[in-house]
């Protein structure tokens, strides 16, 4: 409930029994927020929530089925994302919209009042201002593309708000960011306080929304399931903070997922239960990268000299944030990426010229994290996408003659073991839920004969539930005699499931760190440079 | 091969290789800033023939050539039109909706053609020219290169104007936003469909223009299928230029150079069959993508309709 | 941009939504119409646009069945229906791949001055199935070799297959009108052509019909095209790297070897109907001739959905369309390009239909994915790539 003691002054914006709906699904229903001028408001929830939504209905990307938005007061209609900048309403969205191509002035230039010729001298003179009044430093003439992510978000920040600032919306403003980002990110957050712009911050992390919000609202399957207004934030303790607002997220299911990572606000609570019991030091070496390196591409850097090695019966996490080279990293351990120099050694055979399926056949698995663009083929069947590493294979395919019956039976037995909910096996697999797809990705790696497996953000996007089941399958194939390597940008997840976390730094591996009380802070310094205490990979 | 250097020869491949280039230029430019936004247009093709129909039909009714020009100029808007609600408007394949336009412009070009001129088509007068005082007067170079119907000028002009465009303008910033991430250039407030309705409508304009220049001035009259691919040879100018207008303007050039230099050697002694000369510009443009084309850049949103709130 | 969704049913889908599939016969009922539609629209478009021109469309449609279909016209429909069938398949197996093959002209032209050139000499010499053999091997090796360039260029170096499959075709007819010009000219007569071939050694007919076994071979093709498409593993792998190239990589495919076969697949098989239409009906090959088949038959292919047995009844109806059009264009006193706008408007009608629909239904398209993002990767050679 809203506090009932601040003083009297005119929100800075509200939104007011916002419903919208999509085919099948209510996203939000009747959401009301108050953000007030000069405050940091948290919206929380978990992924499907309905927070993305409400972003995108105040940003002008959708507009609402019903319900309306008050500005100072004032009702206004936001039609268009023309309509949110002319009104102040500044958005960062999570994947970036900067062009890479361009460079920081022209981006900021773009769409400005229909005017006939480009104002760099104003646009140069304004940004120097915005950014002293920030406190960060830009160049204008650099390229947004080969600009480090902390400062692409500074400067994201500046286009959101060069139009107006009288509302900031940061949505999961940190995922892509350093400990030092965060640190960053903050400082400029106290000094937009300071001039008045009202914070909208939305994440689904606990222990983030606790630090940095003033006050919190918590979404539930599209409702606005509580808030927690500045006296309650500065008066309780962190204990009943943290019950209350589970409590709020979970309702009945809170009691079972007390323990999930993204809920706790302290990261030690998590190492306790994390599944560093048996040392693996015995087990045969599965995979190893001795020196490897591979080419980036677009954004994407490339890796360099990596090595590490990944026993029977381990796992292995990789932890770094966005962009730092993971996705080179498991392609060129897949197959799918050319390694131009150093080797990849499947049981002790290197492997670099063995294509793709040559490596699938040895045992090797990769999980991606992009389920739709690159996982499934949505207007296949279910069952075919469950075979689609398998094509050609007997006794599913005979002599190039394709066995439906075969697969069928065994896509079957496949959907139940995994728990797969699905219309049929014909359905297309491009209308499963995303839990689904994820459960099919796994019921196609792990079926049959998995020795080594890389996941690569293996619970990205989905709901707890499946998250938890996620995490649960990876450990039983440990303990099945395969090797893991989780690849993932959440250190609470990684620090959950695996033995030792090495860490990617702009495509160099910063170090290896064995799962214990201090790994946090070491995997922290090893992100920012600094190396402590490294375990040799 | 002494036969070459005759001034003959050489007049008549300059003067040839100019009138062939300057269709070529004009749409290869339009071109170019369609394919900045991240429009293809396959029905290039089509828009050049609308363009010479009408561009045509014009000159004729109106005794006038540059109000030959400009029905020329309605030709192309009338497919760029079609382009633009179809693709741009609502997102359906360009690819597809080019091949139309194409085969339309074909069909329809020809069919007008009998309809109105049963069979046979009249012949337009030589074009007006304007010499250029002084430099018209240097051998073999001066007749050929500086004696041009004013269009010729203008479209040099055009290279320079269309630069300072791209560089220097909201809108051409605009364009190429719309080309490298059109989500960028919603978020940033502007029509990502408004932007590339207006290059479509340009691209449009333009190669009818050329389309007209060819019936009016290179050919003299209308024939079914009279470009004969060189719409086509326009989106290759336009993609191994990089969009750079001065590339545009020089490429055509060197194609117009293949394409006239058939007829300029029957007035050599040199005996090679029109069929293989024939071949020469789409074997260089081979030997062109083979060579330069890793060089190349195209936008990365070329092709893809923009949707709000998708991808 | 890994986990960004593709329309709001997507972001609903996203959010947990299950959806509710129609059933298989509304899907199956609402795809016909979108089929069906587009042709009924772009006729009914073909005839207001001759009355506009002061012709009489009643007339020229009835004379399209009266020179198509009735009395014995069905039997050149029936001629035409082989070459363009062929041609179907070739561009539908591609297609399916997500590769444009525009080139189909050339291949075809190049075919057929080969059989055309070749023939003559070696049919009165060789026993007939064996010159047979020979002829459509010729003719379909060398569509295929014409599809070599454009493939090898797009499998390595990820070069735009529609410029370089353009620039093919025009170099292959005006290839092929030197060979007919030159080594092939039948030194008998003035007019530029190849050697005519004995009415008796070509292509027998059907029974009693002037149709020849050419239509039976296509339909024959049609049917081992088919099986190869949807019951074998050759046939997944091309409609998973027409559905999302990355996937394609992703789950182990040879996207090189793909794109290389499913391209020579496609130049053989226009090849062959080269080979059938000069064995069956031309006889010879004259100079600066192009019958343009692929241009008409691309619209039909994609009214089928890229489905090799859908696709008969559609070539079949172009195929009255055009013997019919022809004579009836003539008898209206128009030029026979003008099949060419009524071919223009079935595509322009079956992009808005299919606009409509997509609202409704996901993934109906006429378009594999592939397709439409076929020019998405820019002409540079793709570093990564393997």
């Amino acid at each position: 409930m809203a506090g009932t003691q601040s003083p009297v002054r005119v929100p800075a914006i509200e939104l007011v029994n916002i419903t919208k709906r999509f085919p099948g699904v209510l996203a939000n229903d009747r959401v009301s927020v108050t953000v007030q001028h000069g405050e940091v408001h948290c919206l929380l929830g978990e992924n499907g929530a309905g927070k993305s939504t409400l972003i995108s209905i105040l940003s002008g990307m959708l507009r609402p089925d019903s319900g309306s938005i008050r500005l100072d007061g004032a009702e206004v209609g936001i039609r268009s994302p023309r309509d949110a900048l002319r009104l102040g309403i500044g958005t960062v969205y999570q994947h970036s919209t900067l062009i890479p191509a361009l460079t920081v002035l022209e981006n900021l230039m773009l769409g400005a009042r229909s005017r006939l010729m480009l104002d760099r001298d104003g646009a140069r003179k304004r940004l120097a201002e915005m950014a002293a009044q920030l406190g960060i430093e830009v160049d204008p003439e650099a390229r947004t593309g080969d600009l480090a992510l902390g400062r692409q978000q500074q400067v994201e920040i500046i286009s959101a708000l060069w139009r107006g600032s009288r509302v900031l919306i940061l949505d999961e403003p940190t995922s892509m960011l350093t400990l030092q980002g965060v640190e960053e990110l903050q400082k400029v957050l106290r000094r937009l306080k300071e001039r008045g712009t009202a914070i909208v911050f939305i994440t689904h992390k606990l222990h983030e929304a606790l630090a940095v919000g003033d006050r919190v609202s918590i979404l539930r399957r599209g409702r606005l399931a509580g808030a927690l207004s500045s006296q309650q934030l500065a008066s309780s303790s962190m204990e009943d903070l943290r019950a209350e607002i589970i409590r709020l997220m979970f309702g009945e299911e809170s009691a079972e997922i007390a323990g999930a990572a993204e809920l706790n606000t302290d990261l030690t609570d998590v190492e306790e239960e994390s599944g560093s019991s048996t040392p693996v030091a015995e087990g045969d070496v599965f995979l190893e990268l001795k020196s490897a390196s591979a080419r980036g591409e677009g954004t994407e850097p490339g890796i360099e000299e990596v090595s590490f090695q990944v026993r029977e019966g381990e796992i292995l996490g990789v932890a770094g944030m966005d962009g730092n080279g993971q996705r080179s990293l498991a392609e060129a351990i897949a197959g799918q990426r050319r390694i131009t120099s150093g080797t990849v050694e499947l049981f002790g055979v290197p492997v670099n010229r063995l294509s793709v399926s040559a490596r699938q056949r040895l045992g090797l698995r990769y999980m991606t994290d992009d389920r739709l663009g690159e996982g499934i083929v949505r207007n296949l069947g279910v069952s075919l996408n469950i075979f689609l590493k398998r094509i050609g294979e007997p006794p599913f395919w005979r002599w190039g003659r394709v066995d439906r019956r075969r697969i069928n039976a065994e896509a079957s037995s496949l959907v139940k073991a995994f728990d797969i909910r699905t219309s049929g096996l014909e359905a297309r697999a491009g209308t499963l839920s995303g839990g689904n797809m994820q459960k099919l990705l796994l019921a196609r790696e792990l079926s049959f004969n998995p020795k080594v497996v890389v996941f690569h953000k293996p619970t990205y996007g989905l709901d707890l539930k499946t998250t938890e089941h996620v995490r649960e399958v990876i450990r039983d194939l440990v303990r099945d005699g395969a090797a893991v390597v989780v690849i993932s940008t959440d250190l609470d997840e990684l620090l959950e499931l695996c033995h030792r976390v090495a860490v990617l730094s702009r495509g160099r591996l910063a170090g290896v760190v064995g799962n214990g009380p201090d790994a946090v802070d070491q995997v922290g310094s090893l992100m920012i440079g600094m190396s402590k205490g490294q375990e040799a990979a | 091969m002494n036969g070459l250097l005759t001034q003959s020869f050489l007049t008549a491949l300059i003067a040839g290789s100019i009138v062939a280039a300057v269709p070529l230029m004009f749409t290869a430019l339009g071109e170019s800033v369609s394919e900045r936004a991240g429009v293809l247009n396959i029905g290039l093709e089509g828009m050049m023939l609308l363009g010479a129909f009408l561009g045509f039909l014009g000159a004729y009714e109106l005794h006038s050539m540059w109000l030959g020009f400009l029905a020329g100029i309605a030709g192309g808007l009338i497919g760029a039109v079609v382009m633009a609600v179809l693709s741009v408007g609502m997102g359906l394949d360009q690819i597809v909706v080019g091949i139309a336009i194409t085969l339309a412009g074909e069909g329809i070009t020809s069919v007008l053609l009998q309809a109105k001129f049963k069979g046979t088509s009249p012949g337009l007068g030589n074009p007006a020219t304007v010499a250029i005082p002084g430099l018209s007067r240097i051998p073999v170079l001066g007749h050929s290169v500086f004696d041009q119907p004013l269009l010729v000028y203008l479209g040099v002009g055009l290279i320079g104007l269309m630069a300072w465009v791209f560089r220097s303008t909201t809108w051409g910033l605009n364009l190429r936003a719309a080309g490298e991430k059109p989500e960028a250039l919603d978020a940033a407030g502007v029509s990502v469909l408004a932007v590339r309705t207006y290059a479509v409508l340009t691209t449009g304009a333009l190669a009818g223009l050329g389309g007209a220049y060819l019936a009016i001035v290179g050919a003299g009259t209308f024939t079914p299928f009279m470009t004969q691919g060189q719409g086509f040879i326009a989106i290759v100018i336009a993609m191994l230029a990089r969009g750079k207008p001065l590339w545009v303007g020089v490429s055509s050039l060197v194609f117009g150079i293949c394409l006239s230099i058939a007829t300029a050697l029957q007035l050599t002694n040199i005996n090679i069959s029109t069929d293989v000369i024939n071949l020469l510009p789409f074997v260089a443009i081979m030997v062109a993508l083979v060579l330069f084309a890793r060089g190349n850049y195209l936008p990365p949103a070329l092709c893809q309709p923009y949707v709000r709130g998708g991808k | 941009m890994a986990l960004e969704t593709e329309t709001t049913a997507d972001a609903a889908l996203a959010a947990g939504a299950p959806t509710a599939e129609p059933s298989r016969l509304v899907r199956w009922w609402r795809t016909a119409m979108r089929s069906l539609a587009p042709v009924i629209l772009a006729l009914i478009a073909g005839g207001l646009l001759m009355l506009a021109l002061g012709r009489n469309p009643v007339s020229f449609y009835v004379n399209v069945w009266q020179y198509g279909v009735a009395s014995g016209g069905w039997q050149n429909s029936a001629v035409l229906m082989a070459p363009l069938l062929l041609i179907a398949l070739g561009l539908i197996i591609v297609f399916r791949a997500g590769i444009w093959n525009l080139g189909y002209d050339g291949q075809y032209l190049m075919g057929a001055a080969l059989v055309a050139g070749l023939g003559p000499s070696i049919l009165p010499s060789w026993p007939a199935p064996l010159a047979y053999v020979v002829l459509f091997l010729v003719a379909g090796g060398t569509g295929a070799l014409w599809t070599l360039l454009p493939a090898v260029l797009k499998a390595w170096y990820d070069i735009n297959e529609i410029i370089t499959t353009l620039m093919m075709s025009f170099i292959g007819i005006g290839v092929a009108n030197i060979l007919v010009k030159g080594p092939f000219q039948d030194p008998t007569v003035n007019i530029p052509q190849t050697r005519t071939i004995p009415f008796d050694k070509m292509l027998p007919d059907l029974g009693s019909t002037r149709v020849h076994i050419g239509v039976i071979i296509a339909l024959g093709a049609v049917i081992v095209v088919h099986y190869a498409l949807t019951r074998t593993s050759f046939g997944l792998r091309l409609q998973v790297l027409g559905a999302n190239p990355r996937t394609a990589r992703h789950v182990g495919i040879n996207l090189r070897r793909v794109i290389v076969t499913s391209f020579l697949w496609s130049g053989f098989l226009v090849g062959i109907a080269a080979a059938v239409d000069i064995l069956g009906l031309w006889a010879y090959v004259r100079a600066n001739w192009n019958p343009a088949y692929g241009d008409a038959v691309i619209p039909f292919v994609f009214l089928a959905r890229l489905n090799a047995l859908v696709v008969v009844p559609f070539i079949a109806f172009y195929a009255v369309l055009s013997t019919g059009g022809d004579l009836a264009a003539q008898q209206v006193n128009l030029p026979t390009d003008f099949l060419l706008v009524l071919v223009a408007l079935i595509l322009l009608f079956m992009t808005v239909i299919e606009y409509l629909g997509r609202r409704r239904d996901m993934g109906q398209s006429y378009l594999s994915p592939g397709l439409k993002e076929a020019l998405r990767h820019p002409l540079v050679r793709r570093r990564s790539a393997q």
